[in-house]
């Protein structure tokens, strides 16, 4: 069981090495940080042009296109906020995989506190139950027999 | 409560129901909602398609209502809705600008020349540059702009008859845009 478990943790790591990595295109940067950036930020959007692809790892036209403009705006020194909102106001908020918080997107982001909630009144009704079992009483018999088996299992 | 209790599953599973409903029937996913609707039309400059060595600016497109339609000549699609774009351009008094986008100039003018050409302007945005600006993933688009430049109407895929009728034709006569008669009746 634990050995199977290993390997899917592996295979789960492993594919997400290789998410994204499909494209090579040959750059220049001036420092390595630059780099690091353009990189994050190709990871970070998605691809307008395909329903579930993030920019780095689509050949669709229009990501190589969006893939220069982010270099482009990098090596103009834009703030990586600044990349965001220029993609946003174009391509709206299809292209952040991370949606603002807002009165339309409010159910999606409000799901999980609500789950957390249900959780836990599911979890106090539980012990709330158990509480009100009655504790059975046992006989003196039956306590030393217990005790025995309990003693056995070692 | 036990009897409550035994319709819980049923319930989680109408509400999963409920919601796969609603999620699927939503809006095509495929079409972005535009970032562009009610904004200004972007500034740019671009050259000309048709007429050697002039620019063409966002000044040209204000004025008067416009019509802004992103095509190329490797889009299929934009070939099929080119007879709907002649129909609007001779039957309505509107200005009616292309932006030729991510092609080949020579390519462009043979196919104007040899289709018919509905375009007062075209722009020529070979890297796709105004494309990004523009919010463009896919040819064709296009936009209607009231004559402030801002942008009233977005259309991702063909302009057909259906597009003509029931999304173009009500917005070009708020416009106060003037329609020939047998454009009017669909003819």
């Amino acid at each position: 069981m634990i050995a199977r478990l290993i390997c899917f943790l592996i295979a789960v790591s492993v594919s997400g090495t290789a998410f994204g990595a499909s494209t090579v295109e040959l750059l220049d940067f001036e420092s390595e940080q630059q780099q690091r950036r353009y990189k994050a930020l190709i990871d970070e959007f998605r691809c307008p042009k395909c329903l579930n692809t993030n920019l780095s790892g689509s050949d669709a036209p229009i990501a190589q296109d969006l893939r220069r403009s982010v270099y482009r705006l990098v090596q103009e020194g834009k703030t990586d906020q600044q990349i965001r909102d220029f993609l946003q106001q174009r391509y709206g908020d299809f292209v952040l995989y991370k949606p603002p918080f807002a009165a339309r997107t409010a159910f999606i982001w409000l799901i999980p506190i609500g789950l957390l909630l249900v959780g836990l009144v599911v979890l106090a009704a539980l012990q709330q139950r158990a509480r009100q079992q009655p504790a059975i009483a046992l006989s003196e018999q039956d306590n030393d027999r217990l005790n025995r088996l309990l003693a056995d299992d070692d | 409560m036990m009897r409550f209790q035994l319709f819980v599953p049923l319930i989680l599973f109408l509400l999963i129901c409920g919601i796969g409903y609603v999620g699927f029937s939503l809006n095509d996913r495929h079409q972005l909602p535009s970032a562009l609707l009610d904004k200004p039309f972007p500034e740019f400059s671009a050259a000309s398609l048709l007429d050697d060595g002039r620019r063409i600016s966002k000044a040209d497109l204000l004025g008067g209502p416009t019509l802004v339609n992103v095509w190329a000549t490797w889009c299929p699609t934009c070939k099929s809705e080119h007879d709907e774009l002649l129909r609007i351009a001779a039957g309505t008094d509107i200005q009616l600008v292309g932006v030729n986008y991510k092609d080949d100039v020579a390519q462009a003018q043979n196919w104007l020349a040899q289709f018919g050409n509905p375009y007062d302007l075209v722009i020529v945005d070979a890297d796709g540059a105004l494309g990004v600006e523009l919010g463009v993933y896919g040819a064709p688009e296009t936009f209607l702009l009231d004559s402030a430049g801002r942008v009233v109407f977005k259309r991702v895929g063909d302009v057909n008859e259906r597009i003509w009728r029931d999304e173009l034709q009500p917005r070009f006569a708020q416009l106060g845009v003037s329609i020939d008669q047998a454009l009017m009746e669909g003819l």
